[in-house]
């Protein structure tokens, strides 16, 4: 790995400070994205700037019909989190879905939202639950923030503070595993949201994305058989692990294992 | 950069670049070789440390991120000659051929006990054992040894050193 400017500011104010001042710089929560790319050199800041000295981000508040999650939360915290568990379990079980147990412990669910890898699995939690990112410059609603394959609403060196997941009558999340890397090969969560039934899937395609034909499906009777047959269209990933048709038909068996778990 | 740390009880400040990961701080600064590097990019459980008292991938994880925290490696389970209940439970249960993988797994064990208590089946640690590769084993005797540890930890009431 490249040397680099290593700084732990204490507060936000000063930690876009250190964003601003040192060449190229990234901001570090958990490291399990930006470590691996920074040992194989994909990444070589010269400024590293640890949000891990920032108070306040790591705080799990209910607040009406939102849970609010704090960008330093690791995975394991949200996976076991009694408010959380109380307000969307199916949030806390997809925590518990992310890698494993050591990724579980340094992950935060701030680095996977800004991160927005095509098949990570918060993404698809936010958008199916729809909510707001909130950031040092203020907040995005969640049906503009992601913008493909890593991509997001985010300018550079903007900070997630906090997450705020509107609380759905019942959810789940259905993730087929790919068995080496843990990621989802395709992921489906599924919300009963006060604005109706949505349904947003990850790792099928190159970003996240609602399924309009599934709420459709599934306004019209919540049940997994109203999910058989249904297949995801639209442009769909081909590589190694599996084609797109594969994707696409998975997308179908991931959706009614969502629905039929969904509490 | 100096970085105080306390590894395997001991508190002391090390001079480290900030490019440095845990596990050469361990492994090249401190001759702690315990530690051991499968993969290098974060997959295999080799390297697992205890930090804080939570499994961690010390090839994940820069020594400067940890500044103020307790770190607890293979070599600091044992007292004396006495193995700690969790790597007797891997001798005595034959969890090892070549062995590489075993630091990393024991910790992995440890976690297991923090998070599950005493009494693991063996669904429970399969499924925890999802960071951890082995290439010899097969894994079967390391999930017995991990069970077994666990139970035995809980007869002498060793801590996980947190
Ligand atoms: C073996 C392994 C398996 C994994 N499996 C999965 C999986 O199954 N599913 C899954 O979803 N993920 C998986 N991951 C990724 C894991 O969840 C990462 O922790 C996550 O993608 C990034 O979070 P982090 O806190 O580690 O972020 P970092 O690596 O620290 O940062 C990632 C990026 O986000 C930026 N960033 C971080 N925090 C903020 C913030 N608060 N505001 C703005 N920008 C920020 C950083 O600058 C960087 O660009 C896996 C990782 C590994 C190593
Ligand atoms: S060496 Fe750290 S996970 Fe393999
Ligand atoms: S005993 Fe050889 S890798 Fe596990």
């Amino acid at each position: 790995m490249r040397e680099f400017v290593y700084e732990r500011p204490t507060t936000l104010d000063a930690a876009v400070a250190a964003f601003a001042g040192g060449g190229e710089a990234a901001l570090i929560a958990g490291g399990h994205t930006l470590l691996p790319a920074m040992k194989s050199r994909l990444r070589q800041p010269d400024t590293l700037v640890d949000l891990a000295g920032v108070p306040g981000l790591s705080e799990i508040t209910r607040n009406g019909d939102m849970l609010w999650i704090g960008a330093m939360t690791t995975h394991a915290t949200v996976a076991a989190d009694p408010t959380v568990t109380a307000a969307i379990l199916g949030l806390a079980a997809l925590a518990l879905l992310i890698g494993d147990p050591q990724v579980r412990n340094r992950g935060t669910i701030g680095g996977v939202l800004a991160n927005n890898d095509p098949s990570a699995d918060y993404p698809a939690a936010l958008l199916a639950l729809g909510g707001t990112v909130e950031t040092n410059l203020g907040s995005h609603d969640v049906d503009g923030y992601f913008q493909g394959m890593f991509a997001t609403a985010l300018s550079d060196g903007e900070i997630i503070t906090r997450v705020g997941f509107k609380i759905p009558k019942a959810s789940a999340y259905a993730k087929f595993r790919h068995p080496a890397s843990r990621y989802a090969v395709v992921g489906v969560y599924v919300a009963q949201t006060a604005d109706g039934v949505r349904v947003a899937v990850t790792g099928a395609g190159p970003g996240v994305v609602r399924w309009p034909e599934a709420e459709e499906a599934l306004t019209a009777s919540f049940t997994p058989e109203a999910a058989k047959g249904l297949v995801l269209g639209g442009d769909l990933n081909t590589d190694i692990h599996a084609s797109a048709e594969y994707r696409g038909h998975l997308a179908g068996t991931m959706l009614a294992r969502a629905v039929a778990a969904a509490a | 950069m100096p970085t105080t740390l306390t590894i395997n009880g001991a508190t002391a400040a090390h001079d480290v670049s900030p490019a440095t990961l845990l596990v050469d701080l361990l492994r090249d600064g401190l001759g702690l070789t315990g530690t051991h590097i499968g993969c290098d990019t974060s997959q295999c459980g080799a390297c697992n440390v205890l930090v804080d008292g939570r499994a961690t991938k010390a090839c994940t994880v820069l020594a400067i991120q940890l500044d103020g925290a307790s770190v607890t490696t293979i070599e600091g389970l044992a007292s004396g000659e006495t193995l700690h209940p969790m790597q007797a439970a891997f001798k005595e249960h034959h969890g090892l051929q070549c062995g590489f993988c075993t630091p990393g797994m024991v910790m992995a064990g440890l976690e297991m006990v923090r998070r599950h208590g005493h009494d693991l089946d063996e669904a429970t640690v399969s499924h925890e054992l999802e960071g951890n590769l082995c290439r010899c084993t097969g894994y079967r005797n390391i999930v017995t040894a991990i069970a077994a540890g666990a139970k035995a930890m809980a007869a002498t009431g060793e801590t996980t050193h947190a």
